[in-house]
């Protein structure tokens, strides 16, 4: 690939990401009332979206070989554990976190 | 204290496990652009410009196969598909938020829209310069990573093994935040369930927008049962 195709290229991955995140506020511009729906959309996405972005985290997980999922499902109940004692974000990431290291370096 | 300063202190603690994600992720993307053959600056730039993590790995793979802009422009549409729904999510957050809306919009990683979308902004710092500095902070930490992975290369080696899971630890928080600020769970549980099935049933590779497809027909017909205002949006 030349340097202009690889320009070409990079410019055309821009592009898509760029529309994926402006195409909503081009459609509905912020001068004009948004239609009830889309904001009814917009209440009810984000806990659905957290969901999808927890499992898109654990998507390459293979729950039927090696470690069968289980340093990822100890580390996960760890964060919940530590953020409903505690609740406190960076707490609950750095346990979980740290819990992770240890699993997948030294037990499994 | 002026409104830039107490803005970027309020938001700061709120990247510190971005900051430690991204660093090591972009890292390794650095690294991995390295030794496919290229140098520093290209991770810097993809890095810099197309700010979404997942499909600048799959940009290496399209540098190095043919030249086809098409399928470049339509792999990165479909991988980065989800942004829509944090744009229709983020349309009142970023009213009236000036120029920086811009940036806003530019910079909505994963990252940053769930740090910006659940994080309680304090009353007196200014939302929208609360929400610039976590994406311009963000996009440091990742460029950053990224341009010293892709100067090292595989010179350096550490036992890291595991730190990516900082990720889905955050957003693990940040799911239990959501769900723990809502008052009915409909939304939260449809999300992990709907996921998983789609991730059965079309693999890792294609099951995103599925996914979103089944999210969006299912919270439709749910709209009588949800739109009472029941779900109240976080602030």
């Amino acid at each position: 690939m030349s340097v202009t195709q690889q320009i070409i290229t990079i410019a055309m991955v821009v592009l898509a990401t760029m529309l994926t995140r402006f195409l909503p506020f081009i459609v509905f511009p912020s001068g004009k009332p948004t239609p009830k729906y889309i904001q009814y959309l917009g209440k009810v996405l984000p806990a659905a979206v957290f969901g999808l972005l927890v499992v898109y985290c654990l998507k390459n997980v293979d729950v039927m070989t090696g470690s069968h999922g289980l340093p990822e499902l100890i580390s996960i109940a760890v964060v919940t554990g530590l953020h409903l004692w505690k609740r406190n974000m960076l707490i609950s990431i750095a346990g979980g976190t740290v819990c992770y290291m240890l699993l997948v370096q030294f037990v499994f | 204290m002026g409104v830039k300063t107490k803005a970027l202190k309020a938001a700061f603690p709120h990247t510190i496990p971005i900051m430690t994600g991204f660093l090591f992720l972009g890292a390794s993307y650095g690294i991995y652009m390295n030794v496919s053959g290229f140098e520093f600056w290209y991770p810097m730039i993809t890095s810099m410009l197309i700010f979404a993590g997942s499909v600048e790995f799959v940009t290496v793979n399209l540098l190095l196969g043919a030249f086809n802009p098409l399928q470049a422009f339509l792999l990165a549409l479909m991988i980065n598909a989800r942004h829509i729904f944090y744009g229709i999510s983020m349309l009142d957050k970023y009213r009236g938020t000036g120029l920086k809306k811009f940036y806003l919009i530019y910079g909505m990683c994963d990252e940053s829209f769930s740090v910006n979308y659940t994080a309680d902004i304090p009353e007196d710092v200014d939302r929208g310069w609360f929400m610039f500095f976590v994406n311009l902070l963000n996009q440091i930490y990742w460029v950053a990573g990224a341009t010293i992975g892709g100067i090292l290369g595989g010179i350096i080696t550490f036992n890291t093994n595991g730190i990516e899971f900082v990720m889905t630890a955050m957003f693990v928080v940040i799911f239990l935040e959501q769900w723990l600020k809502e008052k009915n769970h409909i939304s939260s549980i449809l999300g992990l369930v709907i996921s998983t099935v789609c991730l059965i049933l079309f693999g890792a590779d294609q099951f995103i927008i599925p996914s979103m497809a089944a999210m969006l027909i299912i919270l439709t017909l749910l709209r009588k049962v949800l739109d009472k205002g029941d779900v109240k949006p976080c602030q």
